[in-house]
Parts: structure tokens; C-alpha cells; sequence
């Protein structure tokens, strides 16, 4: 039974004002986005008058948990919550069934299954949906087909194109965006895209400059002007929050998203995998902070869930350093915690003591958020002090620095030997054949043949699909053009300091992540510098200037920071957005980034994401 | 304002109105003499067809189809056989019936649609007269042929022809008929002489209408009321008969003191009428009759045409088209002559209250001391519904919202909603629109039938305008509004659309947008699919990279089969190939399996392809090999991998089969030792495995050996291949096994900083002391050097 309680779909935290502070603290203050989604929602369970129960489509739940907790829904008379499955629905005691769904047909034929269930038992109920992001007539067509749609009284959209995640950071959590674009070439994740951003510039006003790199950033930026054409007129009269959007294509760079990423973020995502701003987290190492007297008792048998954002003091502080350099970070924290607690000794008047109580509740949470984050480190450190994990982080750095990607590489051989997992497998083969320019036919062969033959030969589709997005590709030309962008961008700095960063190539401690190399670029000195390497990279770049209303010109200030609004098509890695923070808070940087993308991806999720798994009979 | 009255007419208790609608745009040198005439109800379009001037065998009469107010919208030369009658269906379409029972179908624009025929008895017998009507089932045709013989279709979009059971006596038409849906059944009533019967499916039933005059030898014209429930019979003695339909009660009967038979006669009521009455039209008179002995007489100077409505009935002329109907009992209250109902008070309340009279005071209380001051708002509000005038609606309206600000708590919602609704009904009115609904049939056809009117009439920009301003969700209003504009514009500029659609969008018509464009460009496609052929469809697709991938992905999800057949049509092998492949999962019968699998070959053949043709025979020759070892020796290797099938040969010791696939598949070496040497350590098979090491040397060296067997935690096999490891592996191969003093003599032999530093990092400083001495002093030259 997938009766399921609220709980279970949208875990956060009680208390509202913690959940969204901190999107408010950043240079823009994205919670005006979050808002304005909120109000949305609120508006359409209005137009249900009378108790509710809400069906969800169960990948919905968690990019609307970054929107609105249970209890905004229960403040509208939201009193079940159930998955959407097929057959009959639980019973429920409510008068309206409203369903939250992606449109997609599959779904409609389960819709239609519950509304027919329902009426043969003459339920006295009112059933509704919410399409989220998108109406799709497809669908409508479907329930009609299905004798359903005269059911449904109220059927809306919910346009749910870009979600606050961060105080810098917004995702339309589109895990398919990357396969449609580039291997399906379905643009309609791209449309959303363009619809996200005039949105955006409806709340934060016109973005002055457009620049972009890349097939799909062309088109989205043309959908952008268009739209903006047509609304023409109704053009709001907010000053510019931002001063420019990079548009950039996920496969101008192939390569970043391969690599492991090293930062503790990215870390704990390529270990764990982070959905929707939680990590689930084996259970052992927290079992024993709670009470010493029963460990060992019963060890938690449930993964740790745990939501992973700036609201937190030290995560927004370490999330980004080199994992390298948590130890240090989380020794020193906690030497700054304990000589707080000390400060109760101090605390002699009546004055201090209350003073020093007041503050206990943040002491604690800062404690408690230590100890979290201490094992969290531990269990990570588990897997990078690894010779698995290093044999494989010095492949990449080999292939990265351009040592010998034009042969068949012995670690990869062994670990298809060894039948290692076969996303691991992808990811290296990709990466060889990005940093060569493409493998020799022959050697490509070799490799492809290992894989269908170890793996099954199911793996062929998958293996097809690499090709067609270009991470797997036969050399063409002899010119092998990735030493050429590997020395001009920098993409490799020997000395990266992981300690103390100077430069972005800490992230991955040595690659200097090409797309933010291309932003840094385009900050200082500009992309005319870079020309031929720009030239290598697939798809055009532009730039586009938008018409402000006169009056709304911004007159910036003797040293104040330019606002650039950066959007990946097609995914962006947790090192990547680090990149950018760590260029935002360069002294003399002039710029800071606000971060966009269709989904937060890694290697695995999105190697995952292009995979074709035909299924058994 | 006092002349409000002055076009009502009393009829009993109640009074009648006409009033102009349009002053009529067309001109037409006879008015409407010989035309065959076709209006159709709620305001719909006017169909003409002129006979030629000069009857001769090469003149054509002209098929002209206008608005309500007489603008045209299409005009043609008629050149198919002669019509007997035309008639409009429930969406706007027109129906134009010939002599030889076939009825061709034209839209609003005269573009024609098809065509059906009501049979082929008509076709021997000619038809003799038709009439069009309409059903919840849609618009539906009688007919009475030359023989006599009624042939009716309910529903012309589902066409199913009835031939009636003939009636007795019956010679030629009958004098007069009319055709009525009662009991969910659609049946004829037809008076032959003083006769009359109904025919329904099976049988002919002589009836008799409760007290109908003595008088009368004749029944010469018959009518039905809009909703079916009440029939008029006038006979040749002149008198009106009114009663229900079912025959069951009469209502009254009146003298009319006219003999000649009418040319026309309709009903004219309205819901909560006071009184039935019914409109008889001759040459130049116009009565209205209802219960009293009284009638209303107009004169008429003109050819004109009645069309009945749900609550009045149009008059159609030449040069004007007029409403004629009851006036409503609201307004009766308010406009009456010295009336004293509550909305009568408010609105001459609010007149003095523009004065600047303090009688508006005085009329105010005199209102609230009955406190009935809601029930005035809500005359007026009701009143100015059905006013056609917007001077007389916003008076009214203007009233009731001074009258509203003296009520603490009355509902919003009418006022509101009355507002809204005149607008749009003011704006459709509109000479240039021509639809002139009352409010009353606007409510009973709904919005959504409007715009539908609207999309028909092609007035895009207006019907979007109504929808935004009614906020009508966006799927009913205006997403629905521009599927139909741009299947049209579709039509009009072909296959280039789909690319195109922005600069249309932005060229022809600025209110409409192109955010709908991907989601269009979906629907599209589906419209297209369902109305071209597949092989044109696919071949319109092909040059839409867009709406190709879009279709793609609608067929990958929904019709598999489809799928293939586009991929034919591009010849896109590869895909194709795919595609096999794909299928060849989902079969559970292996030979089926396999001969997908065969044209997956072949198209991957034809793709040029090598590398997935040669996989996908390989694949093809493992499950067979698969196969034939289940069946011979009871193995379930079915759908494992090469690796996998491999491994468990090695571990159910079938060797020899092993070494076959190894040299059927060509396994790489180093592979091949990697399975073998864990297949041997798994079923710790240490003596196998010892002489395997030595069959020959290992290409994959000997580290592994002695990892794999720590693995399986049998250190002391391992040690058996520590000596075999290269001089580079030593320091790991000690390691495994946890020697430490051999891995620091090995590191220490090489010389090696880094080797040295890994050691040391696994010595522990308590109990490996010496070691650490010795290791950081060789660590220490190392670095030296």
C-alpha cells in the first residue's frame, strides 16, 4: 500500500522561517522567486474549496519541498497525501482529490484508472489536477480518450520552471533536460528554460546583456527575445538586478561533469548523491550522538536524512573547500565551538549568564552541526584514503593532463576485468575520448567490445547514445585540438592550492573546470582573447543586448561588483557552482554569479541519465 | 428615457416589443423576393439563394451566406443540381438540400466540406419538401419525397437514414408538417386536410388536438415552439390553436379573423413567459396572438423571414433585421408607466441623485422602509440584461450600483458578472461582428459556444480578447482559440508552418504570442496526424527537424509500431536497427528473440554500422551457445553476459566449453586470466590455480594473483606468488599479504621516497619501532639523492 503519510513525502524542517532565510541572504534575493511560487500555489488549492487530499506524481514531492513545506498545504485544508499508483485510491474522508503530476502519458492512464475506481463507488468527490510545469493538450487528449476528462474540474499548470535551491542558486530539477536536448533533440526543457527566465525578469527586472556559447543557449536566447518582442508593452519597470546572463551549453564541456569532483560538496554527492538538496547517509556513524547509553543497543537501520544548504553556518562555510582541507576547517570550528562553551566559565554576572544562555540554542545547533559534518568527513575520508579511489582519481588526472589518451588504458582494461561498476567504466572511456578528441576507431572498438561483452550486449543502445551526444567518438582529424583549449584556458595548474585557493583549479585540485574557465574569461578580459579556442568548442557564441526602459539604467557605483547570472543547459556540478562562489568572492573579481541550471548533476547521474536499460523479459 | 415604452405593445397582461437590431449591410436590389432563405438561430449567419434575374438555362442562381447584420462572408454561382431548402447545423455549417435528396455541406466562408444523400428512393422520386432541425443529438434532415414517404437523419455527423411507415391517404405533400423530439424521439407530425398524425419509427397514429374549432376543414400551417413542448396549428377558418406538443392539453385558441394562409408562423416565448403566443406572418401583416382575443397587428413593408428564438423571434427584411419578443417582467417592473416596483423607485431615485435632488432622498427611504432596496438592485441589475441599448444598460447597471452602496452585505457576484457579460455581449452585437445574442441565449449556448462562433467567423483577436477578459482558463479560452487559428493558418500556408509559425504569429495578428509555439508545434502535430494520411504526414514531418523529434518522442512512448515506420521512411538504419534491438528485450520466445535480432543485423548492415552488426551477431551466437549448454547440461546461462556465462563455466568446472567461447569471442588475454583466476579462487581451487600460474607466463602478472587470493583470505596461497610479482610491485604485493618487513626491504631496495612513505604510513609507532628507524633513514637517502 503506498499510502503514505505527509511526512514521508516532504520532509522539512517546522520551522518556516529557517527554510527559506536563506535564500534571502545572497546578493539577489531569490525568496521574492520562492514567493511568488508560493503564492501560486496557494491561489490554485483555493479554487478547491473544502478538505483535500493530494495524489502525487512521487518525483514532484521534492522539488515542490524546496517550494512549500506540509504546512502551507494543511494551512489550505491539505489533509492526505498520497503516491499516485495505479488501481483504487486509499480512502480519505475529503471532498476534493487534486492530482500533482508531470504531464506525461503514462501518468493519465493512472489518473484515469483512480477517477473510474472513485465514480463506480460514487464517491461524492471533486477531482483536479495540476500540471506541473506544463499543461500538454497530449494529456488532455489521453483523458478524454480515457472518458475521464469531464471528471476533472479544475485542471491548471503550475509553471515550476526555476526553483530557489540556494541563496545563489536555482534548478528547474529537469533530470531528463541533458538526453532531450542533445540526444533526443526535444527542446521543450529549453522553451521552460526561456519561459524560467522571463519570469525571472518579470521579479529582478530586464537582463541588459545576453552572452552565450552553444547550440541550445542560441535558441534559448532567441525564444527570449521573441518573447520579450511579443511583450512588448508590458514591460516591467523594476531596476536591473542582474547585468548580464552567460548562457552555456553542457557540452561545450564534455569533460567537467566526468571528472570526481573534490570538493566537499561534490563529494558527498558523488559518494552519496544528493536529491533535492537531502543526502541520505548510512546510519552508523550518527547512531551514536544521540545518547551514548544506547549505542550499540539498535543501531538505525534507516538512512540519515539530512538537508544540505546555507541555512547551515558551517556547511556554507565548508561546502565548497577542497576536501582536502575539511580536516583543518572542522578542527578549527570546533575549537572555536568548545572555547564558546568555555565562556560559561567566564560569565560571572547575571548580565553574562543571560547573555551566554541566549546564545546557547545557536552554541548547540552549532555543535550538533559539527558533529554531523565531523562524520560525515569521516565516512568520506573512508573512500578517498582508498587505493580504488586514488588508482581512479590518477587515471583522470593522467587523461586530463593529456598522458597517453591514445592508447588502451591497462586500469580501465583491469577494472572491466574485474567487472567494476559500469557507470565508473563509462565515465573513464568518456573522458579518454573527450581528452583525445575522440578515441582511434580501433581503440574505441576495443573498448566498446570489452563493455557489451562483460556488461551484456543490452549495453549497445547506451553505448549508441554516448556516440550520438559526443562523449564517445571516433578521432576524426589527426589535430587532437584539447591541448590546444587545455593551455590556453589553463585548465591545468601543477600548483593548485588546496588549502588556500587562488585560482578555481582547487575544485578538482588541478582541472580548472573549462565552462567556468569560459566565465572567468568572459568577466576579464573578455572572450575576443579567446576567439580560436572559442572556435573549437561546438555551437556558436553571441552576445544580445535588451532594450531598458528608459530610467532604468543603472548607475553602478565606484567598485561595486557586476551581477551575472550564469545558466547551465543541460546540468552543472556541485564543483562547478564552488568555481563560481570561490570567483564571486575573489577581492578584486568585480563579478558575482548567481547560479542557473536545468538540474544539479554529477558524473554518474548524468552518465545515468543517457543510459537505455531495455528491460528483460 | 420615457420613450422606453413606446415600442411595447400589450397583449393581455403582457407587452411586446420589437426592436431594431441592425439596419441590414447587404444590398439586395428585390430585398429578400425569390430567395430561399436560411437564418440560423442565436444570432447565426443569414444564407441567401438568389434565383437569377433572367431565368435561362445558362444563368445560376447565386449562393450568398451574410452576418446577422448583413455582412457578407462568402458569395458563389451555385452550379450543382437545384436546391429546395437550405439550413444551418449546430456549427455554423451549411446545409444545402437538392431536389435528388443529396445534401451538400459548405462552412461559413462557402468553402465546401462534403457531401451525403438522404437515399435513393428520393433520387426516383424527388424530394418535395425538407426541413432542418435541430436535437440534443445535432442538427438533423426530413424530407417528404414525391411518393409521399418521410426519410429523416437525426444527426447528420452520424447519418443514419429512417424511412417512415407510410401514411393512409396521404397524395403528394401534406398540407402542412413539423418535426418533434419527444421521449428521446425524433417524429413527424403531419396533417393531411383536417387529418393529423404522428409518424414516429414504426407506426402512422391519427391524433386529435383537445378542442380545436369545429369550423375548421383544414390545417394549413403548423408550428413548433423552440424547445418542443408546445405546438400552434392555424386553419383555414382562421383560427390559431395553441396547445403542447404532446397533444395532450390545449392553452387557448384565438380568432384571427385572417383566412389566407400565413406564410410563416413561429412561436415567440420566452422562459417564465406570461403567456404563449405565437407570430403568423403574411405578405404584409405581422400578428402576434396569445391568450386574450386581442392581437398585435404590425404592417410589413417589406419580403421578410421569422426566426424563431429561444425568447423572441427575428425578423429578418430586407432592409432590417428586428427582434420582436415579450418584454421581460423586470423590465415590465421598472418601465412601466407609473410603476411602483422597488427597481422602478431606484432607478428614479438615481436620476434625481444625478439631479442633485434631494428626492433621490425620498425615493431612497420610500425604498428602504419596505426594505426591498436588495430586490431593486437586483431588478435592475436583471433589466438591464435584457436591454439592448448599452445608454440603457448603464443606466440600469448605474442604479443598481447606487442603490448597491446602501446595503451593507449584498452579494458582489450578479453585478459583477451582469457587467462582464454585457460586454462581451455589446462587443459581439458589434455591427462588424454581427452576432446579435440576447442575454438570455447567451447563458443558455455558454461561453464556450460563443467562442467557438467566434473561431468559426475566424474573429481570432476577438474571441482571445473575451477569453483573457472572462479569465476563462486557459485551455478552454485561449490555448483552444489558437489551436483553431493555427490549424487554419495551417491550411492557408502548408507545410512550412511549423517553421514559420513566429513570423505569422507576429506579421498577421499582434495579439497573439508565440509561447504557445513548442506546445503548438505538439498539437499540430497531432491535428496532422489525424488528418493526413500517414505517408504524407511523415513526409511533411521530415522537413521539421522540431516537430519530427517532438512526433518521435510521442511515438517512443505511445505507438512503437509507428516508430518504425517513420524510421523506414527517413531509411534511418541505425535507428531502425535500434529499434530491433529494443524489441528483442521485451520477446520471451528465444527464436523470436533471435530473428529480431537478425533484422537488427541487418539494418545495422545497411547503416554501414560494422561494429553493432558484428556485436549483435555475437550476441545472436551466445544465446544459442546459451541455449544448446542449458539444455545439454541443465546450466541457466540464458541472458548472462559473455563474462558472466564465462564465469560460471569456470566455476561448474565445464573448462573446455570455457576455452571455446574464450577463442570463439576472442576474450583478450588479459581478461580471460582475470576470469579464469577468480572463477579458480572463488571455489578455492588452489592446486588449479597454482597451474595455471605456471601454464605459461601471465600477461596480467602476478599482483593479482596474490590479491585475488587475499581476497578470498587465504594469505598463505598468496605468498606462493609474491616472488613472481615485478620489482615495481613488490612493495604492494608484501603489503597485501601484511608484510611489512618485506615490503620495507622492498621499498628500501628500490630506493623508492614514495614506496618508503606508503610503508611507513601502515607501521605502527609502538610496535614496529626498528622498522620506522630504518624506513625513515632509508627515506631519508632516498631524498638526497
Amino acid at each position: 500500500m503506498m499510502h503514505t503519510t505527509a511526512s514521508s513525502h516532504l520532509t522539512l524542517p517546522t520551522v518556516r522561517a529557517k527554510m527559506s532565510a536563506h535564500l534571502s541572504y545572497g546578493r539577489v534575493n531569490l525568496n521574492i522567486l520562492r514567493e511568488a511560487a508560493r503564492k501560486e500555489l496557494r491561489e490554485f488549492l483555493d479554487k478547491c474549496a473544502g478538505s483535500k487530499a493530494i495524489v502525487w506524481d512521487e518525483y514532484l514531492t521534492g522539488p515542490f519541498g524546496l517550494i512549500a513545506q506540509y504546512s502551507l498545504l494543511k494551512e489550505h485544508e491539505v489533509e492526505k497525501m498520497f503516491t499516485l499508483k495505479g488501481g483504487r485510491l486509499p480512502a480519505a474522508d475529503v471532498k476534493n482529490i487534486i492530482f500533482f503530476v508531470r504531464p506525461r502519458l503514462e501518468l493519465m492512464d493512472i489518473i484515469a484508472e483512480n477517477v473510474i475506481s472513485e465514480d463506480k463507488m460514487h464517491s461524492p468527490r471533486d477531482f483536479h489536477i495540476l500540471f506541473v510545469p506544463r499543461r500538454s493538450m497530449l494529456c488532455e487528449q489521453r483523458l478524454k480518450e480515457q472518458g475521464v476528462l469531464g471528471s476533472l474540474i479544475n485542471i491548471d499548470e503550475y509553471i515550476l520552471d526555476l526553483i530557489p535551491y540556494d541563496g545563489d542558486l536555482l534548478s528547474m530539477e529537469s533530470e531528463g533536460a541533458f538526453r532531450e536536448c542533445y540526444l533526443e533533440s526535444d527542446q521543450t526543457s529549453l522553451y521552460h528554460t526561456a519561459k524560467g527566465l522571463m519570469t525571472l525578469q518579470a521579479l529582478y527586472g530586464t537582463i541588459p546583456q545576453i552572452f552565450g556559447k552553444g547550440e541550445c543557449a542560441r535558441h534559448v536566447a532567441n525564444m527570449m527575445l521573441r518573447m520579450k518582442r511579443e511583450f512588448a508593452g508590458s514591460q516591467t519597470q523594476i531596476l536591473p538586478v542582474f547585468d548580464s546572463l552567460l548562457l552555456l551549453d553542457r557540452n561545450i564541456d564534455l569533460l567537467t561533469p566526468l571528472a570526481t569532483q573534490l570538493t566537499y560538496e561534490g563529494l558527498i554527492d558523488e559518494v552519496y548523491g544528493i536529491t533535492n538538496g537531502y543526502v541520505k547517509l548510512p546510519p552508523e556513524k550518527f547512531a551514536a550522538q544521540k545518547k551514548q547509553v544506547e549505542v550499540g543497543k539498535d543501531l538505525p537501520t534507516e538512512p540519515k536524512k539530512m538537508q544540505l544548504n546555507s541555512a547551515e553556518e558551517l556547511y556554507a562555510e565548508i561546502r565548497d573547500k577542497n576536501f582536502n582541507a575539511i580536516g583543518a576547517a572542522l578542527s578549527k570550528k570546533a575549537k572555536i565551538i568548545s572555547a564558546a562553551f568555555e565562556e560559561r566559565h567566564n560569565a560571572k554576572t547575571v548580565g553574562e549568564i543571560k547573555q551566554f544562555v541566549s546564545q546557547l540554542p545557536h552554541m548547540q545547533a552549532a555543535r550538533s552541526s559539527l558533529a554531523n559534518h565531523t562524520s560525515i568527513a569521516e565516512l568520506i575520508k573512508d573512500i578517498t584514503t582508498s587505493e580504488a579511489f586514488f588508482d581512479n582519481l590518477t587515471v583522470e588526472q593522467e587523461f586530463m593532463t593529456g598522458v597517453d589518451t591514445d592508447k588502451v588504458n591497462t586500469y580501465i582494461e583491469d577494472c572491466i576485468a574485474q567487472k567494476d561498476p559500469l557507470i565508473k567504466i563509462l565515465r573513464l572511456v568518456c573522458m579518454q575520448s573527450v581528452c583525445n578528441n575522440g578515441l582511434k576507431q580501433k581503440i574505441l572498438d576495443y573498448y566498446k567490445r570489452e563493455i557489451l561483452q562483460t556488461y551484456g550486449y543490452e549495453h549497445m543502445l547506451t553505448l549508441n547514445n554516448l556516440e550520438k551526444t559526443g562523449l564517445l567518438k571516433p578521432q576524426t582529424s589527426t589535430r587532437n585540438n584539447y591541448p590546444t583549449i587545455r593551455k590556453t584556458l589553463k585548465l591545468w595548474m601543477e600548483d593548485a592550492n588546496e588549502q588556500n585557493p587562488n585560482d578555481i583549479s582547487y575544485v578538482y585540485s588541478g582541472y580548472a573546470p573549462l565552462s567556468i574557465r569560459l566565465t572567468q574569461v568572459l568577466a576579464r578580459p573578455g572572450w575576443r582573447s579567446i576567439e580560436e579556442v572559442l572556435k573549437m568548442l561546438p555551437g556558436p557564441h553571441f552576445e544580445e543586448r535588451q532594450q531598458l526602459p528608459a530610467g532604468l539604467h543603472k548607475k553602478r557605483q565606484q567598485g561595486e561588483n557586476r551581477t551575472t547570472l550564469v545558466f547551465f543547459l543541460g546540468g552543472v556540478t556541485y564543483a562547478e557552482i564552488a568555481a563560481l562562489r570561490f570567483l564571486s568572492q575573489m577581492e578584486d573579481g568585480g563579478t558575482e554569479y548567481i547560479i542557473a541550471t536545468t538540474k544539479l548533476i554529477n558524473g554518474t547521474s548524468w552518465i545515468k541519465s543517457l543510459m537505455d536499460r531495455p528491460e528483460a523479459p | 428615457m420615457a420613450f422606453i415604452t413606446a415600442n411595447w405593445n400589450p397583449l393581455g397582461e403582457a407587452f411586446y416589443r420589437k426592436i431594431e437590431l441592425y439596419e441590414m449591410g447587404w444590398s439586395l436590389r428585390d430585398g429578400l423576393k425569390d430567395c430561399l432563405v436560411a437564418a440560423a438561430p442565436y444570432g447565426g449567419p443569414i444564407a441567401l439563394l438568389r434565383q437569377p434575374q433572367r431565368p435561362s438555362s445558362s444563368a445560376r442562381p447565386q449562393l450568398e451566406i451574410y452576418s446577422s447584420s448583413g455582412t457578407n462572408m462568402a458569395s458563389f454561382p451555385w452550379k450543382s443540381g437545384p436546391v429546395r431548402q437550405l439550413g444551418w447545423t449546430v456549427c455554423d455549417d451549411l446545409l444545402c438540400i437538392q431536389e435528388d435528396g443529396t445534401v451538400l455541406i459548405y462552412d461559413l466562408f462557402g468553402a465546401f466540406k462534403r457531401h451525403f444523400s438522404m437515399g435513393n428512393e428520393v433520387v426516383q422520386n424527388q424530394m418535395l419538401e425538407a426541413k432542418v432541425f435541430h436535437s440534443p443529438y445535432g442538427t438533423g434532415v426530413a424530407i417528404v419525397t414525391g411518393a409521399s414517404r418521410f426519410t429523416l437523419a437525426t444527426n447528420i455527423d452520424d447519418l443514419k437514414l429512417r424511412r417512415l411507415p407510410e401514411v393512409p391517404g396521404l397524395q403528394g405533400a401534406p398540407s402542412c408538417w413539423a418535426v418533434l423530439t419527444q421521449d428521446r424521439q425524433t417524429k413527424v407530425l403531419l396533417a393531411n386536410g383536417a387529418d393529423l398524425y404522428i409518424l414516429d419509427n414504426t407506426s402512422c397514429t391519427p391524433v386529435t388536438p383537445p378542442g380545436l374549432s369545429p369550423q375548421a376543414c383544414s390545417i394549413v400551417n403548423m408550428a413548433v415552439s423552440f424547445s418542443y413542448k408546445y405546438l400552434a396549428l392555424f386553419t383555414d377558418s382562421g383560427h390559431l390553436w395553441m396547445g403542447s406538443a404532446n397533444l395532450k392539453d390545449k392553452l387557448s385558441e384565438v380568432d384571427t379573423k385572417v383566412r389566407t394562409p400565413p406564410k410563416q408562423m413561429v412561436w415567440c416565448r420566452r422562459p417564465k413567459s406570461q403567456q404563449p403566443s405565437v407570430v403568423i406572418m403574411w405578405d404584409r401583416l405581422l400578428l402576434v396572438a396569445g391568450e386574450c382575443t386581442d392581437t398585435i397587428q404590425y404592417t410589413l413593408d417589406e419580403e421578410s423571414v421569422c426566426v424563431a428564438e429561444l425568447d423572441g423571434v427575428r425578423i429578418v427584411g430586407g432592409s432590417r433585421h428586428e427582434l420582436l419578443q415579450e418584454v421581460p417582467s423586470a423590465c415590465q417592473d421598472i418601465f412601466k408607466i407609473a410603476s411602483m416596483a422597488p427597481g422602478a423607485l431606484l432607478l428614479e431615485a438615481h436620476k434625481e441623485y444625478d439631479k442633485s435632488s434631494q428626492k433621490a432622498d425620498e425615493y431612497l427611504r420610500e425604498i428602504k422602509e419596505q426594505s426591498v432596496l436588495g430586490e431593486a438592485v437586483r431588478q435592475c441589475v436583471e433589466a438591464a440584461g435584457y436591454e439592448h441599448e448599452p445608454e440603457t444598460q448603464k443606466t440600469l447597471l448605474r442604479a443598481a450600483s447606487f442603490g448597491k452602496c446602501f446595503l451593507s452585505n449584498y452579494p458582489p457576484e450578479p453585478f459583477v458578472s451582469m457587467c462582464r457579460d454585457l460586454k462581451v455581449l455589446n462587443a459581439v452585437r458589434d455591427y462588424t461582428v454581427g452576432i446579435p445574442l440576447t442575454h438570455t441565449q447567451y447563458k443558455q449556448m455558454t461561453v464556450q459556444v460563443l467562442i467557438d462562433r467566434l473561431v468559426y467567423r475566424k474573429l481570432y483577436p476577438l474571441a482571445i480578447e473575451i477569453c483573457r477578459y472572462l479569465k476563462t482558463p486557459e485551455y478552454q479560452g485561449v490555448s483552444r482559440v489558437l489551436k483553431h487559428w493555427a490549424c487554419c493558418a495551417f491550411c492557408q500556408t502548408g507545410v512550412n508552418f511549423l517553421d514559420d509559425m513566429g513570423p505569422i504569429m507576429s506579421g498577421e495578428n499582434q495579439t497573439l504570442h508565440s509561447t504557445v509555439r513548442t506546445s503548438y508545434q505538439r498539437s499540430m502535430v497531432t491535428y496532422l496526424k489525424n488528418e493526413m494520411n500517414r505517408g504524407d504526414f511523415f513526409m511533411t514531418l521530415r522537413n521539421q527537424p522540431v516537430a519530427l523529434s517532438l512526433y518521435r518522442q510521442f511515438c517512443k512512448h505511445q505507438e512503437q509500431d509507428t516508430l518504425k515506420d517513420l524510421f523506414n521512411q527517413d531509411d534511418d538504419h541505425q535507428e531502425l536497427g535500434n529499434f530491433y534491438v529494443k524489441a528483442s528485450y521485451k520477446e520471451k520466445k528465444l527464436e523470436a528473440r533471435l530473428s529480431l535480432l537478425q533484422s537488427a543485423v541487418d539494418e545495422y548492415n545497411k547503416a554501414k554500422n560494422e561494429f553493432a552488426a558484428k556485436a549483435t551477431e555475437e550476441e545472436m551466437k551466445l544465446l544459442r551457445f546459451q541455449r544448446r549448454l542449458d539444455e545439454e547440461k541443465g546450466e541457466a546461462l540464458l541472458g548472462l553476459s559473455l563474462q558472466e556465462t564465462l564465469h560460471a563455466l569456470l566455476t561448474s568446472n565445464f573448462h573446455k566449453q570455457a576455452e571455446q567461447l574464450y577463442r570463439d569471442f576472442r576474450v583478450p588475454d588479459k581478461r580471460y586470466w582475470w576470469l579464469k583466476l577468480t572463477a579458480l579462487a572463488e571455489k578455492d581451487d588452489w592446486e588449479e590455480m597454482e597451474k595455471f600460474a605456471k601454464s605459461k607466463k601471465s600477461p596480467i602478472g602476478y599482483l593479482p594473483f596474490v590479491e585475488v587470493c587475499v581476497k578470498q583470505h587465504n594469505k598463505y596461497e598468496a605468498k606462493k606468488y609474491v616472488s613472481k610479482v615485478t620489482p615495481e610491485q613488490k612493495v604492494k604485493a608484501h603489503l597485501a599479504i601484511g608484510d611489512l618487513e618485506g615490503a620495507a626491504e622492498a621499498a628500501i631496495d628500490r630506493r623508492s621516497e614514495g614506496e618508503i612513505s606508503t610503508v611507513l604510513s601502515r607501521c605502527s609507532p609502538t610496535t614496529d619501532r626498528a622498522l620506522l628507524e630504518r624506513l625513515n633513514r632509508a627515506r631519508s637517502t632516498a631524498s638526497k639523492k
